[in-house]
């Protein structure tokens, strides 16, 4: 039983994003970490190999050679080799080309479960899974907050507005988990040093069998441009009023609003 | 010989410092205030691989260089100095053992201090031998394949937390305490041994500094680290190399402190502008970085110098201990007048690092015996030192 954990290094959380002229983000001189959201599936994978349910964790990254660094970070936590995929034709990717590129890479590693984070830090756009799920014709496991696999099937539980759901399906899958799967365990020193050691390949495109042509120059998206997140309006309190008088307040708020 | 520091320290620092930030800065101030031991944070530690990295990796260590154990020391102590001291006397506890036992005493209790599973003190110090480590009064008396121990030690650090020790002792009370002291492993769970009362400190408060005592505790000669006589000279080893630990102790608390003044003067207005636009709080400033700065630097040539074997390794370890006590203690109280009333008072760490910073001009050494030993290193090769000394 193998996992596969697809993660992205994106620039810091908080870190001054900036775009090149073609509007692709700068990544040069931002301090790069990994996903935050993809060290919870880093963290469920290594439970599930913890807890003896899988026997191998890999980590499958694509993205400019200095992504090999959120890779070494990821086999510092735990797992046994990583594979990045690099390639100049990949500069500007777009989701449907990074699920193709994950897509063929996964299908060549042929895990029980290809795991990934619920959404990327930078982009957000929360298609590729789905989308390397739809490429491979396999089973999408999505938001799980906790993955269990056995007996042929992985499981996920995911919230509900009621509760939460089991969902089941026959391995193998493609899923993604979300926060509530546990805090990411942090690398101890010798799981640092011991990741120096751990095997780590690089594949070109070449390397899966796909020419720059199939990847329509890497993006079937244009990004046309880009804008700073507006302001949201400064919160209205009530307060310091006597209840009856809150009340009718609020009461008028929500009806301006057509909410009752 | 190179001290800069390497892309591997600067992962490590990332990986400690990260930690320090989340887990341990947290923590500080209620392990001030109530001067508990942080149990949680020593396990933390422990898991983390950081108690192991003074040990070989044949005895289940990390086998770190120095300037790494500095940095590790100091990325720890510029979030709290008393969590810092786990790893700094795990290592002044352990380096008797590392440096004059034999490998059956190493392979017995080296791994069990670099997993962290056992803690270990360092008991040298006496009531009435403090500096004057030769006044050292506490008798080994031999019986059988017996030492029998008897007598008392004061200000031992994690003295009442360890679970075994290192204990200096006269085995020949007639050549004294330069000729006749030896060295010992002492198992905390030895009849008669018993840690009876902890000191009020006024800083490092979660760290328990005992006050141990020796009731015919009974050792096995098997347990004596080097030849009978040797203690001495094991305990100065020892001090030669670990000083530094308290050298990057104090750079790491004022580094903390810098922060935490950098972060409070960008932040705090006062005469219509942030207090970090005024000239007199950016000289300020700049005199406790560069003074900081300094001292780090001086701790890693030292530590380099501990990798080399250097011959006057401790002209080295005693500067840099001297200067970055010195820093430490000038700096925080910069940082205190930076924060001005709000630096007086326990909402803000800096009055905790200035209360934590004056123990580094005091222990391991104070600032007065750092002076002695590097004049008598000066005195000694320009070839006119006092024979002896």
């Amino acid at each position: 039983m193998k996992i596969v954990v697809c993660i992205k290094q994106v620039p810091a959380t908080g870190a001054d994003k900036r775009y090149t002229d073609d509007l692709r983000l700068d990544r040069s001189n931002v301090e790069a970490i990994i996903n935050p959201l993809d060290e919870y599936a880093i963290e469920q994978a290594l439970r599930l190999l913890d807890d003896g349910s899988v026997e191998g964790v890999t980590y499958l990254s694509m993205g400019p050679e200095q992504a090999s660094e959120a890779l070494r970070r990821a086999l510092a936590m735990g797992g046994d080799g990583a594979v990045l995929i690099t390639d100049p034709a990949l500069a500007g990717a777009d989701e449907w080309a990074t699920a193709k590129v994950l897509a063929a890479a996964l299908d060549k590693l042929a895990p029980d479960v290809a795991l990934m984070g619920m959404a990327s830090d930078d982009a957000r756009g929360s298609l590729v899974p789905g989308a390397v799920a739809a490429m491979r014709d396999l089973p999408l496991l999505s938001y799980g907050a906790e993955l269990t696999v056995g007996d042929g099937a992985a499981r996920a539980r995911r919230l509900s507005a009621a509760g939460f759901d089991w969902i089941t399906a026959p391995l193998p899958v493609v899923a993604t988990v979300t926060d509530q799967v546990g805090e990411p365990r942090y690398a101890s020193l010798k799981g640092i040093m011991a990741a120096k050691r751990k095997p780590m390949e690089t594949w070109s495109l070449a390397d899966l069998d796909l020419s720059p042509d199939e990847l329509s120059g890497g993006a079937l998206t244009t990004v046309t441009g880009t804008r700073q997140s507006e302001e949201k309006a400064p919160t209205e309190r009530i307060e310091n009023l006597p209840p009856a008088e809150a009340a009718v307040k609020i009461a008028d708020w929500l009806a301006a609003r057509k909410l009752i | 010989m190179t001290y800069l520091p390497t892309a591997d320290h600067d992962e490590l620092r990332a990986m400690v410092r990260e930690l320090a930030e989340e887990r341990i800065a947290p923590r500080a101030a209620e392990i001030d205030e109530k001067a508990e031991f942080p149990d949680d944070l020593k396990e933390l530690l422990a898991q983390q691989d950081l108690l192991g990295t003074c040990f070989a990796e044949r005895h289940g260590g990390t086998g770190l260089d120095t300037i790494a154990q500095c940095i590790v020391v100091e990325e720890i102590a510029r979030a709290d100095a008393t969590t810092s001291l786990i790893p700094i006397v795990q290592k002044l506890g352990a380096l008797p053992i590392i440096q004059a036992g034999t490998d059956e005493q190493k392979d017995r209790y080296l791994p069990r201090l670099a997993s962290g599973e056992w803690l270990i003190a360092f008991a040298l110090t006496e009531a009435a031998a403090g500096s004057d480590v030769a006044a050292n009064r506490m008798r080994a008396t031999r019986d059988g394949d017996d030492y029998v121990l008897n007598g008392s030690k004061r200000f031992i650090t994690h003295g009442s937390v360890a679970n075994i020790l290192t204990v200096f002792a006269l085995t020949d009370p007639e050549a004294g305490g330069r000729k006749g002291m030896s060295a010992f492993i002492v198992e905390a769970d030895t009849p008669g041994f018993a840690a009876p009362r902890v000191e009020h400190k006024m800083g490092i408060r979660g760290s328990p500094t005992a006050e141990l005592t020796f009731d015919d505790v009974h050792v096995a000669v098997a347990n004596r680290l080097g030849a009978e006589g040797d203690g001495f000279k094991i305990a100065m080893a020892t001090l030669d190399r670990s000083r530094l630990s308290i050298a990057a102790q104090a750079v790491g608390i004022a580094q903390g402190a810098i922060d935490a003044s950098v972060s409070y003067a960008a932040d705090r207005q006062q005469f219509g502008q942030r207090v970090a636009d005024f000239q007199g709080i950016q000289w300020m400033l700049a005199d406790m970085a560069s003074q900081t700065e300094a001292a780090r630097q001086l701790t890693y040539a030292a530590a380099a110098r501990v990798d080399a074997e250097a011959r006057d390794l401790p002209y080295w370890t005693s500067s840099a201990k001297l200067v970055a006590g010195d820093t430490a203690m000038r700096v925080t109280t910069d940082a205190v007048q930076v924060l001005g009333g709000y630096g007086y008072i326990t909402e803000y760490p800096v009055e905790r690092m200035m209360r934590d910073a004056k123990i580094t001009q005091l222990y391991e050494g104070t600032q007065q015996i750092q002076r002695l030993i590097i004049a008598r290193q000066l005195l000694q090769r320009a070839g006119i030192a006092k024979r002896g000394s």
